[in-house]
């Protein structure tokens, strides 16, 4: 909502200046979003230097000009004028101004196939003489004036403010008036008004009911015998200081009290109506042709005003071109009425049309005023284009019944926090044009037609505050007191995961929750698609079923852009469904290139999946799970690894429910989406699931236990199945004794010469120690010989000699 | 001099010249071995009479371990020259680079959102959650803006769903229904995540960060609100002097609502917090509804209180001096690195925010 201090002065007495006036706007919530000199179609001519002009190299009358329009912008200007040269000072025309002599709009353009950027104007042009001959030649006082405007535009600034949607009071100048008067800003003026001699002249209109019906009160008078021009200059100017276009006196008028009473009219051409006005729902076969030049097909329950021959506009929204005004027209109807907010509302968002009449009506236009409209239109059309005016005809099909709220006086004070007796509500609300009434312990108040947005007392409240001032409210320290953790069991899991994996030397990375389709259907993994019905581009429509969908992106740009080693790791949701809670926290790790660079000291070497998954435990480890009590699983592996290199994690009493997995990406997905890499490692953690299925924490420790008798090692190596893997036979080797048994580790894997193809050799140390007692040679013998046996016996191997 | 008076002198003579290993074995072997004039010595013991034996084993005693100290001193001291010696040729390049590591980081984002927990934790506040794919009446209706209303224009929603009943939240707010309606009042959460919005240009992304806060009780009333805010602004700039400014403002699920700016100055092309005279606006708060008490089943007679809603994007740009929005979601690896935090550094109330 754009005005002026002048516009406001028509309805407030004040002698407070701009910035007291902004500065009162702000405080009580009508916010200032800027403060722009008023531009006009002259305050696009600025004052330019032409740096050089040279001949055009393709016209010999032509010169092409470097001119500097300030801000150190320089643009290429073609001028046929003979004065044009280096250093002078001139008026220069942007693309997009209107030249005032022949109201030329300009373009950029090719002259003689270069491209000139504006123009440079004579004085002839610029309706200032009628010199033509050449190009304005400015004195030396324009020097420090280059980039400014030519014509001094008068200092009055056009005030913006962004209304919230609750104040279509407030989208007329007088609105602003009365909240800026109850601020202390000054008094209201009184609206003047004509007596003008009335008619008998009338058309009949009929508002046909129905359930859907959009328009409640229409009101209209017939101005006829007007000559319709051209606005006078007050009128044109105030137009244009709040960025409105002229275009003539009867529209003028309209649009004028719209912006100062935010009270929407419409003028049609009488003569162009059909013998009589029908406001009623449309049909699905109409169609109009509206005043912003597009046909709109229009569907059942549309509210239209129309006439015998059919829609004549879309009621509260716009008008159409078979009833418009023009300056020829000679009899006019106005109209006054009051639409309802939500349908109009939803007539619009289905046709996808605005207009400032519909921004007025779905906010809620004051009932009340429609007389009002009509009058001030008829006082201001009679004045600028003569003509009668017939009596005002006013059609209801509905009451509007005056808001009464009871507020309980100590109520302002229980929601603020501070004391605000009676006399001070009724003070404030009285000023906002609420009646009011005290009563023992409440206060009655009857609520201004202007003021849909409030409907209880809450809402008087925020008008008492508002007024008075957020800053009379105290500060009431916060108490430093704990009843609840602040963080619970979930969400401690989430911080630690994200610290530890964080901590494994992965760079956190937060990205979109929707993805590519393409990209994300290599990670179905037998997810749902979850489409958007309005995605921001069409290769972010998909809700992401894994984080991969997004890092692997992120890991080609990065490669793309020269990174070689490369740790990305996100936790976040990933999407299940369409539905609230069909999500699950995620996290997902990846890694590219490089565990250690080639240097001085050591060869390079490669992330490997072992280098992944020691990340993995350790961040499992972090998060409260040991390794004895989970496996690894080679099954039901999710497709988007390298199925030979990959694993699944299940806790070790809940086998094959996997809730993290590891391995290299698809080499297939590697090469369809080209990323350039030697190594692309990666692991999830389905964190929703682990909390789930994880042993609480907080428990004792388990007692611990030292030996104090010495402790044994023997090395076994065993010539085995190639398919059997490390995890069986370590798990053999620890049942033999699971309590002598203290540690084992691989020490070699061996594939190659010496062992059959189908073999390989696999070497484990074993730690054989006993709590209670000096374990003897023969203790740890039997021990020995009942690994050798059982894993010999269990997988088919046999002892290396 | 007796003869071992005579040796002794004469070895501790000997030992002080010694300046190898191999001389001093010798005179190891001379004292000490089979045949050595120490070993000789205490053979005598016997060929003494009854009372010389008694003061000649204890002179020889004395002797012996005196001559064994000194002996081992000077091993001590030869072994001590020798590693001396050794080491003028162990020198090695100690500027040559050290093994590689890898430094991962927490993205300034989420570090933002630990420190804003740690600093709502102090006043009780816990961290409350809600699903990224909302429904419509959470995310509108429940909180007092009805469809065909004007404000949910200031909302570009992603849609799941042709009926637009499924979406991706548009902001923290609906945590406030679901929290309500789960539990029994008093509630004092706040609610950090991610939002969604159709737009995206130089200053909007199509998902951003904000942080909802909610504290319903008895009576809370606004002073609370300004009280909390206050503080939390003031723990989170890390600054004692702060200038707060409210200004009345309207969202459908609050009333009183207001916006808040805080004061800040332009040093070097940065922000200052606290001081100056220029205005940015942060967040917006005010007072639940009271019909959004009623549709998360909580009486509006018995129960009042807050609510505030800040982006956390912008406040990380704030504090961190980070310029541009769109950069917190490019997966820059260098822009990570550069912005991104310590994982050890974890904001605490204990141990303060920064380090």
């Amino acid at each position: 909502m754009k005005f002026t201090t002048k516009w406001l002065k028509d309805h407030l007495n004040t002698n407070k200046n701009e910035q007291q006036i902004v500065n009162t706007l702000n405080r009580i919530g009508l916010e200032v979003e800027s403060i722009n000199p008023i531009k006009n179609e002259l305050s696009d001519f600025i004052v330019a230097k032409i740096i050089k002009a040279e001949k055009h190299p393709n016209a010999d009358r032509l010169k092409l000009c470097d001119v500097d329009i300030g801000d150190k912008n320089i643009l290429k200007v073609v001028c046929g004028a003979p004065n044009a040269k280096d250093g002078l000072l001139t008026v220069y025309a942007p693309p997009g101004s209107v030249i005032p002599k022949n109201k030329m709009k300009l373009e950029v353009s090719k002259i003689r196939g270069i491209t000139s950027y504006g123009m440079l104007c004579s004085e002839s042009e610029l309706n200032i003489s009628g010199e033509s001959q050449g190009i304005i030649s400015l004195g030396n006082k324009y020097k420090n004036k280059v980039g400014k405007g030519y014509f001094d535009s008068k200092k009055e600034n056009t005030i913006e403010l962004s209304i919230t949607p609750n104040r279509p009071d407030c989208l007329g100048v007088r609105g602003i008036a009365r909240d800026l008067a109850a601020a202390g800003v000054g008094k209201m003026k009184q609206i003047k008004s004509k007596k003008i001699k009335k008619n008998k002249k009338k058309i009949n209109v009929v508002i046909k009911k129905s359930k859907n019906q959009s328009c409640s009160i229409f009101g209209s008078c017939l101005i006829t015998n007007i000559k319709n021009q051209e606005s006078p200059k007050w009128l044109k100017d105030r137009l244009i200081s709040v960025g409105s276009r002229p275009i003539s006196a009867v529209v003028d008028v309209t649009n004028f009290i719209m912006l100062d009473l935010n009270r929407p009219l419409h003028a049609y051409d009488l003569d162009k109506i059909n013998n009589k006005i029908i406001v009623r729902e449309s049909n699905k076969n109409e169609s109009l042709n509206a005043l912003d030049n597009k046909k709109y097909n229009l569907s059942d329950g549309m509210c239209v005003i129309a006439d015998e021959s059919g829609p004549l506009g879309l009621g509260g929204i716009i008008g159409g071109t078979s009833s418009s005004t023009e300056l020829g027209t000679k009899n006019i109807l106005v109209e006054s009425a009051y639409f309802d907010p939500s349908i109009t509302r939803k007539t619009s968002s289905i046709l996808n049309l605005n207009s400032d009449a519909k921004y007025r009506f779905e906010r809620g236009i004051d009932p009340n005023s429609v007389e009002i409209g009509l009058q001030k239109a008829a006082d201001m059309i009679v004045e600028i284009c003569g003509g009668e005016v017939s009596n005002f005809q006013i059609t209801k099909t509905k009451k509007f019944s005056k808001k009464k709220i009871i507020i309980d006086n100590k109520f302002p004070s229980k929601v603020l926090g501070i004391k605000i007796n009676s006399n001070e509500i009724i003070n404030i609300l009285e000023s906002l044009g609420f009646k009011c009434q005290n009563k023992k312990n409440n206060i009655n108040v009857e609520v201004p037609s202007w003021r849909p947005d409030i409907l209880s007392k809450i809402d008087l409240v925020e008008e008492i505050i508002r007024i008075k001032g957020l800053d009379s409210i105290k500060s009431i320290e916060p108490e430093k007191k704990r009843i609840h953790q602040t963080l619970n069991y979930e969400q401690k899991h989430f911080h630690l995961a994200q610290r530890s994996v964080a901590a494994r030397g992965y760079l956190e990375a937060i990205t979109w929750s929707f993805t590519n389709e393409k990209i994300n259907n290599h990670f179905l993994n037998n997810r749902k698609i979850n489409k958007l019905i309005n995605p921001i581009s069409s290769d972010l429509s998909v809700l992401r079923s894994s984080i991969f969908s997004n890092l692997v992106q992120k890991v080609k740009e990065n490669i793309d852009r020269g990174e070689e080693n490369i740790s990305l790791f996100e936790i976040g949701p990933i999407f299940e469904g369409k539905n609230p809670g069909d999500q699950i926290i995620n996290v997902c790790a990846i890694s590219s290139g490089y565990a250690s660079n080639p240097n001085w000291n050591e060869k390079g070497r490669y992330i490997d999946l072992f280098d992944v998954k020691k990340d993995l435990l350790h961040t499992l480890y972090e998060l409260g799970t040991e390794k004895n009590q989970i496996v690894i699983e080679t099954t039901n592996l999710p497709n988007y690894y390298h199925p030979g290199k990959s694993g699944n994690i299940s806790f070790i009493n809940n086998k094959n429910n996997y809730f993290a997995s590891f391995g290299e990406l698809h080499p297939n997905i590697i090469n369809q989406l080209d990323i350039k890499t030697n190594s692309l490692i990666g692991f999830e953690i389905n964190l929703d699931k682990y909390v789930k299925l994880k042993q609480n924490n907080k428990k004792y420790k388990v007692n611990y236990e030292i030996s104090e008798y010495q402790k044994s090692e023997r090395d076994f190596a065993f010539i085995i199945d190639k398919n059997i893997q490390a995890q069986e036979v370590i798990n053999l080797i620890k049942n033999v004794d699971t309590y002598l048994v203290k540690d084992i580790s691989v020490f070699d894997l061996y594939e190659g010469e010496n062992i059959p193809n189908d073999k390989k050799s696999l070497a484990f140390k074993v730690v054989i120690q006993s709590n209670d007692k000096a374990l003897t040679e023969s203790d740890i013998n039997a021990v020995s010989n009942k690994i050798v046996k059982i894993v010999e016996d269990k997988t088919g191997s046999k002892l290396r000699s | 001099m007796s003869e071992i008076e005579k040796i002794k002198s004469q070895y501790l003579d000997k030992l002080d010249k010694c300046s190898s290993t191999d001389d001093l074995n010798i005179i190891k072997n001379e004292l000490f071995g089979k045949n050595g004039l120490i070993t000789n010595q205490f053979k005598f013991i016997a060929t003494k009479t009854e009372n010389e034996k008694k003061s000649f084993a204890i002179k020889l005693n004395e002797i012996k371990i005196i001559l064994q100290e000194k002996l081992n001193l000077v091993i001590k001291q030869i072994e001590i020259e020798e590693i001396n010696k050794k080491l003028s040729k162990e020198k090695i390049d100690v500027t040559l680079p050290e093994r590689s590591f890898k430094q991962g980081k927490i993205h300034p984002v989420s570090q933002v959102i630990d420190e804003i927990s740690s600093i709502f934790s102090e006043i009780g506040f816990s961290v409350a959650e809600g699903p990224d794919v909302e429904n419509e009446y959470n995310n509108f209706t429940a909180l007092n803006t009805p469809q065909n209303h004007p404000a949910r224009d200031m909302h570009d929603t992603f849609y799941l769903s042709e009926d637009k009943n499924l979406l991706l939240r548009t902001h923290t707010s609906p945590v406030q229904i679901r929290t309500m309606l789960k539990g029994k009042p008093p509630f004092k959460i706040i609610a950090p995540g991610r939002t969604y919005r159709c737009d995206s240009d130089q200053t909007h992304t199509p998902m951003f960060h904000q942080l909802e806060g909610l504290h319903i009780d008895k009576d809370i009333n606004m002073g609370h609100l300004k009280g909390c805010l206050n503080y939390f602004i003031k723990e989170f700039f890390e600054v004692k002097k702060l200038k707060m400014r409210f200004r009345p403002s309207h969202f459908p699920f609050t009333e009183p609502s207001a916006e808040v700016d805080i004061g800040y100055d332009l040093k070097d092309g940065k922000i200052v917090i606290g001081e100056g005279n220029k205005w940015l606006e942060i967040l917006g708060c005010g007072m639940v509804h009271p019909n959004v008490l009623i549709n998360s089943k909580v009486d509006p007679s018995k129960y009042q209180g807050f609510a505030f809603g800040i982006g956390i994007d912008r406040l990380a740009m704030l504090k961190y001096g980070i310029k541009d929005l769109r950069s917190f979601f490019e997966s820059n690896y260098k822009w990570l690195n550069h912005y991104g935090f310590d994982p050890v550094d974890v904001p605490t109330n204990y141990r303060g925010l920064s380090r």
